[in-house]
C-alpha cells in the first residue's frame, strides 16, 4: 500500500488575469485589446509512489517545480490535473522559519506551531521539553522569536517537525541549517525517523545529501519529470547533467538514456581516480571544474575508447 | 471526527491567544482600551449633540450608546476578518489549515470586547432608570445573530481582500457612510413614512432590536426577529460558499 501516490499530477499557474492585475488595469487592457492570461505549468505529468519507510529526494535546477510539487503533496494546493493520495499525518518543513510569529516567545511559538501542524494540546505539553532540549534553546524559552539567531530559528522549526512523530515528513532545503554539530545531529535524527517507518520527501540542492539520505530520487526539470528511480542511477545522471556546461546539457528522455548518463558520470569519476593514482592531482581545481573537464574527456572519446573504459570500469567494480 | 474537533479547538485557542497578546502588546492599559474607546466615542457624541445641537430625547445617551455599541463591534470584527486571511498568508501557504479559523479568532476577539462594552452599557442603563425585567434576556438573540452576520461579512471581505487590495480603502469609506446611515445619533422618524427603509440596513436592524428591548422595554415584533435571522444566515452562507469555492485559490494571490 503506497503512502504517497502522485498520479499524473500537473499544476498550472495563471498570471495576468483580472485578479492579479486589478480592476483598473483589466479595464485598460480590455480597451486597448491586449488583455491576455498567461499560464504556465509548474509541474506537468508527475508520477511516483512511495511505500512506508521510503525517502524520496527531489532534485532539479532552480524553477524545476520542486516546491510546488511539495505543496500539492501537503494538500496546500490542489493539482490542476491528476491527483495526490496520502495516508497519515503530514509534517512539512517548507521554508523553515516562516509561519513563526516574531512577536511571540519561543514557548508560545512552539505551541502555536504544534497546533498548526495538527496536534492536540496534551501531545505538545508532553513533548515540549524534548523539543526545546533538542533545539538547544533551554535558555531562550521566554525570548521573543525575533531575538533568536537564524540558526536557532531553524533549529526550533526542525525540532518541532521531527519530534512530533509524523507519518509523512517533508523537508524543503532544511538540512543545511545550524552549525556543523547540529547538521550532524539532524541528519542522524532524520535517519532514525526513517528507520521508524516514516515516509519522507527531501528537496535539496546538495546531491551528496540526497545520496546519503534517500533511497529513491525524482528528477524534475522545468516542471517535467525527467526520471524517477533508485538514488544511485538518478543522482549520477543528474550530477553529470549539472557538471556539463549549459550549452552541451542533454536531458535523458528514456530509461536507456538515463543509464547511459549515469555511466557517463561514473566513467568520468573513474578517470578522475586514475589520475589520482598517477599522481596527477590539481588541488586548486574545484569539484565542478574537475568534473566538467573529465566529462569533456568522456564526450570527446571515440566509441572504441569508451568501450575500453567501460570494460576497465566493470573489471574494477567486479573486483571489489 | 472527535479527534479533529479536539485538534482544531487547540489550534483555535492558540490563535486567539496569539491575537490577544499581539493586540495589547506594549499598551499600558491593555484590554481596558476596548472599553475606553467606545465609551469616549459615546461621550463625544453626547457632548456634540446635546450641547451644540440641543437634542433632548428620553434616554438619549442609551440611544446613542446602543448604536455605537453595535457599530463598533461590526467595524472591529469585519475589519479584523478582512485583514486576517492576508496577515496569515505565511502560514496557510506552508501548512494546510482551515483558513476560517484565522477569521474566527479575530471575530471572537471583537466579540469579547463587545461583551465588555455591553457591561458598561448596562451600567449606563442602571443610571438611566432603565427597567431590568425578564425581557432583557431576549438581548441574547440580536447579539448572537449579529455575531454570525458580522462573521459572514468578514468572510466575504477577507476573500475579496485577497483578490483586490482596493477593498481595504473602499470598505473604510463604506464604514464611514454606514456610520451615518445607521441612525446612531438621530431618530429614524426623519424619513417620515419611508422610515422602513432603515431596515434594509442590517446593522440598523440589530441596533433597532436592542433599542426596542432596552428603551421601549418590550420584546420586538416577529418581523424584526426574522430580519435579524435572515441577514445572519444569508451573509454567513455566502461567506461559506466563497470559502468553499476559493479555498485553494487564495494562495495564488497572496
Amino acid at each position: 500500500m503506497a503512502v504517497i501516490e502522485c498520479n499524473n499530477v500537473s499544476i498550472r499557474y495563471k498570471t495576468g488575469d483580472i485578479k492579479a492585475i486589478g480592476l483598473k488595469e483589466y479595464v485598460m487592457r480590455k480597451i486597448k485589446g491586449n488583455y491576455s492570461v498567461n499560464e504556465f505549468w509548474a509541474d506537468k505529468n508527475i508520477n511516483f509512489s512511495l511505500e512506508k519507510g521510503d525517502m524520496l529526494g527531489i532534485v532539479g535546477t532552480n524553477g524545476a517545480g520542486k516546491s510546488t510539487l511539495l505543496k500539492a503533496v501537503t494538500g496546500i494546493m490542489i493539482p490542476t490535473e491528476g491527483e495526490v493520495k496520502t495516508e497519515g499525518k503530514i509534517a512539512a518543513l517548507l521554508e523553515l522559519a516562516s509561519g513563526f510569529d516574531p512577536e511571540l516567545t519561543v514557548r508560545e511559538n512552539t505551541y502555536l506551531r504544534g497546533a498548526l501542524l495538527g496536534y492536540t494540546k496534551e501531545f505538545i505539553v508532553n513533548k515540549y521539553d524534548e523539543i526545546i532540549a533538542f533545539a538547544e534553546l533551554e535558555d531562550f524559552q521566554e525570548h521573543m522569536f525575533k531575538q533568536l539567531s537564524s540558526g536557532m530559528k531553524s533549529r526550533l522549526a526542525f525540532s518541532i517537525a521531527c519530534l512530533i512523530e509524523p507519518d509523512i515528513l517533508i523537508l524543503d532545503e532544511v538540512l543545511s541549517v545550524g552549525d556543523e554539530g547540529f547538521k550532524d545531529v539532524s541528519a542522524r535524527r532524520i535517519k532514525s525517523i526513517l528507520a521508524g517507518g516514516v515516509t519522507g520527501i527531501l528537496v535539496s540542492h546538495s546531491v551528496e545529501q540526497v545520496r546519503e539520505l534517500c533511497n529513491k530520487v525524482l528528477w524534475l526539470d522545468h516542471g517535467k519529470q525527467i526520471a524517477f528511480g533508485p538514488t544511485k542511477i538518478v543522482c549520477n545522471a543528474y550530477s553529470g547533467f549539472l557538471y556539463t556546461s549549459k550549452a552541451k546539457r542533454k536531458l535523458p528522455s528514456n530509461e536507456e538514456e538515463l543509464y547511459e548518463a549515469s555511466d557517463r558520470f561514473l566513467h568520468a569519476w573513474y578517470i578522475g581516480e586514475k589520475e589520482k593514482r598517477e599522481g596527477k592531482v590539481n588541488f586548486d581545481e574545484s569539484v565542478a571544474v574537475k568534473y566538467g573537464r573529465l566529462l569533456n574527456i568522456i564526450d570527446s572519446m571515440t566509441p572504441e575508447e569508451r568501450e575500453v573504459l567501460k570494460q576497465e570500469y566493470k573489471a574494477l567494480k567486479g573486483g571489489k | 471526527m472527535i479527534q479533529k474537533i479536539k485538534q482544531y479547538k487547540f489550534l483555535f485557542e492558540e490563535l486567539v491567544k496569539r491575537d490577544f497578546k499581539k493586540k495589547y502588546k506594549r499598551t499600558v492599559l491593555g484590554v481596558m482600551w476596548s472599553i475606553l474607546a467606545p465609551l469616549l466615542n459615546v461621550l463625544v457624541l453626547m457632548v456634540v449633540f446635546v450641547n451644540f445641537f440641543g437634542r433632548t430625547q428620553d434616554h438619549f445617551i442609551i440611544y446613542i450608546f446602543s448604536g455605537t455599541l453595535v457599530m463598533s463591534f461590526f467595524t472591529e470584527a469585519t475589519q479584523g476578518c478582512m485583514r486576517a486571511l492576508m496577515a496569515n498568508a505565511s502560514i496557510f501557504t506552508k501548512i494546510n489549515v482551515p483558513k476560517a479559523l484565522f477569521l474566527m479568532s479575530k471575530t471572537l476577539q471583537a466579540f469579547i470586547n463587545f461583551l465588555l462594552t455591553f457591561i458598561i452599557f448596562f451600567v449606563f442603563c442602571i443610571f438611566n432608570d432603565i427597567d431590568f425585567g425578564f425581557h432583557m434576556l431576549t438581548l441574547i438573540y440580536p447579539v448572537l445573530t449579529l455575531l454570525f452576520f458580522s462573521f459572514g461579512v468578514g468572510m466575504i471581505l477577507s476573500a475579496l481582500f485577497v483578490f483586490f487590495r482596493d477593498v481595504e480603502y473602499l470598505y473604510g469609506i463604506f464604514l464611514t457612510i454606514l456610520n451615518y446611515v445607521s441612525a446612531i445619533f438621530y431618530p429614524t422618524s426623519i424619513l417620515g413614512k419611508y422610515e422602513m427603509i432603515f431596515h434594509a440596513n442590517p446593522v440598523y436592524v440589530y441596533i433597532d432590536y436592542i433599542r426596542t428591548v432596552v428603551i421601549d422595554g418590550v420584546i420586538p415584533s416577529f418581523p424584526l426577529h426574522s430580519l435579524c435571522f435572515i441577514y445572519a444566515v444569508v451573509f454567513l452562507l455566502v461567506g461559506c460558499l466563497i470559502y468553499k469555492k476559493c479555498n485553494h485559490e487564495f494562495l495564488y494571490y497572496v
